[in-house]
């Protein structure tokens, strides 16, 4: 990616295309925000994944927005690099019209978090917050289903050894061993998955 | 929000809480860093203190402050864990999203101390033959007369990490630094590193000391990587340290929940200062919920017993952590004017008479006195305070909070407005 701008020198900011920094410690979702920007018409987008030479590059780059993630734990730095070097005119947290509450409870929910440099039009903001939090939710929903997925794949495996000892050791064929297992979960208000590993776990210590 | 508490286990129901005005809010979301001085909101919400006002707290622990900061303005949190200046600076409009922000109740003193790296140590004794139970302040003038070694040599200057721009952790760094002869915007490097992270970028050499709260000072040294050189006791025992913060409208439209949360915080306060709970509240706070750090280093910090360095040179810092005791809890407006006297000193903000009203606004002991009634701590101050101002500082210096622009501006080091440093000879 070319330098966006002349260092030293004031970039004005009437040009349409907006300069966007996305600090994302996760690669693959900050190429997702990357692309969604692109797909949007915003080219001068840079990512970067760790704060060595962060300050150097935003002195030199000039950003209009810079969206970090909320966990990321070098907000704090960033707090005190504005601090120090008055070196972006003015950055504020998020957005630009704090009365919009609905967007902004959107991208905390999202765990976007953003810094505009004052007095650009919300307008030309909002569109591209909007992007980054329904990127950021795309990327957690797909964690999500992967997290579910692998859940109910280790839920299948510690059923089928529950139902594999109490075949075992109570001679039950494997419907009733399910039917049993199912019968305690509703019994106990459990779900079956838990029933079957504290079946999983007695056994393991009384053999 | 919902009214109902759920009932604590055990022969202690709480019962429904008592007839109050308004619909005021009961379930409060509170954000917290993990740190020593998060355990009154800890105590309270775990053990039942909050639920026994008919409060319900909602722990949500997080990473930075900027977070702390923007959840509470944008109304995710309902009151937060804050540094003491946070308020203060949200009162002046600095940093890059002011929401006012008051406190009504301190979560305790002490529990900020300086670490020096190991190896710099050993340069400032076998330089100055400092010994190893020097003061605060011949540590600062040893740490001087190094870099002017280091300088002479044509070495990089180190690299010091605080906490954030508006930290007791700034003020005190640079406290100690100045007060030996050290400008802290040019003779060293601050940057800002998060307190969990001080100790391992010490042991890799990206760091050469730190200023943090507890207990991660005490985690460097019983690693053998850090050297502590100076507690905040020994800078100002007064200075304050962690708040807790809310916004100005919320206090006002929940002013009873306010003062049952006070009343809450208090009694949690009380008993995490109670030395016979110690062990329990060890346990807790080590949690990887919470702090996640060794039960034995917790347990030391609570009894203030120090140990500087992985040599075994201990010392014992009476009041190193305190929850409660000499009026710990009571936000001093006073304690505000000597952020402001130390943001105008570094160069943050400028002083005007409007400034200095809004600096004493974000602390309001009213709420606190008002909450508690005739159980209210309030400060008496032998020994913390003379005729002539607040003395026990590590330079001798005495602080006169009438009178904050002439302190922020006498100090031989200091920042300029126009952002050059001056220091006098």
């Amino acid at each position: 990616m070319p330098l966006l701008c002349c260092p030293g020198m004031s970039r004005s900011k009437i040009t349409t295309d907006l300069t966007i920094l996305v600090i994302d410690e996760n690669a693959i979702r900050g190429s997702i925000i990357e692309e969604g920007l692109n797909e949007a018409g915003h080219l001068n987008v840079r990512v970067i994944h760790e704060m060595q030479g962060v300050a150097r590059l935003i002195e030199t780059m000039d950003p209009d927005v810079i969206i970090i993630d909320i966990e990321n734990p070098n907000r704090d730095m960033m707090e005190h690099m504005f601090q120090l070097t008055r070196m972006i005119s003015r950055p504020i947290a998020m957005f630009v019209d704090r009365s919009d509450t609905a967007a902004i409870e959107a991208a905390v929910d999202a765990g976007v978090s953003a810094y505009v440099v004052d007095g650009l039009k919300k307008e030309r903001i909002k569109p591209i917050l909007d992007m980054a939090v329904s990127r950021f939710n795309a990327f957690s929903r797909l964690q999500r289903e992967l997290a579910e997925a692998r859940s109910a794949l280790e839920e299948r495996k510690v059923i089928e050894r529950a139902k594999g000892i109490l075949m075992k050791m109570r001679g039950m064929s494997e419907e009733q061993a399910y039917a049993l297992l199912r019968q305690t979960a509703m019994n106990e208000k459990k779900k079956l998955a838990d029933i079957a590993q504290s079946v999983v776990t007695a056994a393991g210590m009384l053999l | 929000m919902s009214d109902r508490v759920s009932t604590q286990s055990g022969d202690s129901a709480v019962k429904a809480p008592s007839r109050v005005r308004g619909k005021e809010q009961r379930l409060l979301r509170a954000g917290y860093i993990p740190l020593m001085d998060a355990a009154i909101l800890i105590v309270a919400a775990e053990f039942g203190f909050a639920e026994k006002e008919g409060l319900r707290l909602e722990l949500v622990r997080d990473v930075t402050w900027a977070n702390l900061r923007d959840r509470l303005a944008f109304r995710q949190f309902d009151i937060a864990h804050m540094l003491s200046p946070m308020p203060v600076a949200s009162m002046l409009g600095l940093g890059s999203n002011p929401s006012p922000t008051i406190t009504p109740f301190s979560l305790g003193r002490g529990g900020n101390a300086i670490t020096l790296s190991a190896r710099i140590f050993e340069r400032m004794k076998s330089l100055t033959g400092l010994a190893d139970d020097a003061g605060a302040l011949a540590n600062a003038k040893a740490l001087a007369a190094l870099l002017a070694d280091m300088r002479a040599r044509g070495e990089a200057m180190p690299t010091l990490g605080m906490t954030y721009p508006f930290s007791s952790h700034n003020y005190e760094f640079r406290y100690w630094l100045a007060a030996g002869g050290i400008n802290p915007d040019r003779d060293v490097k601050l940057v800002v590193v998060p307190p969990p992270l001080t100790s391992d970028a010490l042991s890799a050499g990206a760091i050469d000391g730190f200023c943090v709260g507890a207990p991660w000072n005490m985690i460097a040294s019983e690693r053998g990587t850090g050297r502590i050189v100076a507690a905040k006791q020994d800078i100002w025992p007064l200075a304050p340290e962690k708040v807790l913060g809310m916004r100005p409208e919320w206090a006002e439209t929940n002013a009873d929940t306010v003062s049952r949360l006070i009343v809450a915080l208090d009694r949690a306060a009380r008993w995490c200062d109670d030395a016979q709970n110690h062990n329990e509240l060890a346990e807790i706070l080590s949690a990887p919920d919470y702090i996640a750090a060794p039960t034995s280093i917790i347990r030391s910090v609570l009894s203030g017993e120090f140990s500087l360095d992985a040599q075994g040179t201990t010392r014992v810092v009476p009041d190193y952590f305190l929850y409660h005791g000499k009026a710990a809890n009571y936000p001093r407006p006073d304690q505000a004017s000597w952020i402001y006297s130390q943001m105008i000193r570094w160069g943050q903000t400028d002083f005007s008479e409007e400034g200095m009203a809004r600096v004493r606004s974000a602390f309001r002991p009213d709420l606190y006195e008002s909450a508690l009634g005739a159980n209210a701590a309030t400060p008496d101050e032998p020994g913390e305070r003379s005729a002539s101002g607040y003395d026990g500082f590590m330079d001798g210096e005495i602080f006169d909070p009438r009178d904050v622009q002439a302190h922020a501006e006498h100090f031989a080091v200091r920042s300029t407005s126009s952002g050059d440093d001056v220091t006098e000879a």
